[in-house]
């Protein structure tokens, strides 16, 4: 049997802006990291034969 | 709704789960000792010689940060117990139960190895070494061994403190020298005479949690030639930047005035009367003590600024 729990208005709450500021960083990560590997690696990173 | 295996019915609440906001995170961090830290470590960056691209900067400060705000959280996680019975941290996400102890270590420790791996591969090798040790002096060496054990618990803790600008500099030059030494040295000889003011007025508090502050443990009068003694010297390498070239004779002006004022307020804690319960000197100095280090590294911030501009 599994039982299900109910998360009170508070804790649903808190759990949403948890997860919105997860993914607010996340974001801002994978920015950083794109603009520090073209700084990095220069330009030419972009310029390579497919 | 959340699926919890085969229990009984349970209320979110029985299960632990959690109500902690962001802001919570965020306090885990002690953003104002880590503002102290960018400012430092900013300082660090901008003085060092050499040049860095002022994005890769930006992360080199934003991982000192956030380094300096993991170890807070590793502090808050061991100290949750004495942080409980003292007024000025008693409010704190743990002590208050909005965040376990174990969600503070999780956070404590990847927000320490993110921000250390980030430094590494962004910046050079060598300041993220410094910073990894940093936060193990910090969080090791200071909260979980000197901070109960003896009273110069914040004199040998103080160099967690005073590392960021060293390893701002660091991030620029790959390496440490004599100038960004001097830079450890100001806060470092400047963190005794800060915390003792603090400790001579929160005497109570450090004495209810059990910590061997300089006052409880060495007594008022000890405590206040102790911070008089450690005010002249830091107010003398206050102005060493000056002496050792890498800074403007306003900076060598403003510091020995500073210097001065600093000396005053110690020697005013010194003749405080021990029947002065509400000890305004040492309130004071504590208050005056933050300004005076933050308008050394103001000032070297401008010099270095205008070095920039200049050349």
């Amino acid at each position: 049997m599994i039982e299900q729990v109910s998360l009170t208005d508070k804790q649903k709450k808190a759990r949403r802006r948890r997860s919105i500021a997860i993914a607010l960083v996340l974001a801002a990560l994978v920015v950083l990291f794109y603009i520090a590997t073209v700084i990095k690696f220069g330009p030419a990173i972009l310029d390579r034969p497919l | 709704m959340a699926i919890t295996g085969e229990h009984g019915a349970l209320k979110g609440t029985d299960l632990g789960l959690s109500e902690a906001d962001p802001r919570d995170y965020f306090a885990l961090l002690k953003p104002r000792v880590m503002s102290l830290v960018v400012f430092t470590a900013f300082v660090g960056l901008i003085i060092a010689p050499g040049n860095i691209h002022p994005f890769i900067g930006a992360v080199a400060v934003l991982c000192i940060a956030v380094g300096a705000g993991a170890s807070g959280a590793l502090n808050m996680w061991y100290d949750a117990d004495i942080d409980a019975v003292m007024s000025r941290t008693a409010s704190r996400p743990i002590p208050a139960g909005r965040v376990t102890r174990d969600e503070a270590l999780t956070f404590g420790l990847v927000l320490s190895a993110f921000s250390v791996i980030t430094l590494g591969l962004l910046v050079n090798w060598f300041s993220a070494g410094l910073l990894a040790f940093t936060i193990f002096f910090y969080a090791v060496i200071y909260t979980m061994w000197l901070k109960r054990s003896t009273p110069q618990n914040i004199v040998i803790g103080g160099a967690a403190g005073a590392l960021p600008p060293m390893i701002g500099w660091a991030c620029v030059t790959g390496s440490v020298s004599w100038d960004s030494f001097v830079l450890f040295l100001m806060i470092f000889l400047w963190t005794p005479p800060h915390f003792w003011a603090l400790a001579l007025f929160k005497q109570g508090d450090y004495g209810k949690a059990g910590i061997p502050m300089m006052p409880n443990v060495a007594g008022v009068e000890s405590t206040k030639r102790q911070i008089f003694i450690y005010a002249i010297v830091t107010a003398l390498v206050g102005v060493l930047p000056y002496w050792m070239g890498f800074a403007s004779a306003a900076y060598g002006l403003l510091a020995t005035g500073l210097g001065i004022g600093f000396v005053w307020y110690a020697f005013r804690v010194l003749r405080m009367s021990p029947a002065d319960e509400k000890m305004k000197p040492a309130k004071s100095m504590f208050g005056f003590s933050l300004i005076y280090l933050f308008a050394l590294f103001a000032t070297l911030l401008v010099d270095g600024l205008m070095t920039s501009l200049g050349a």
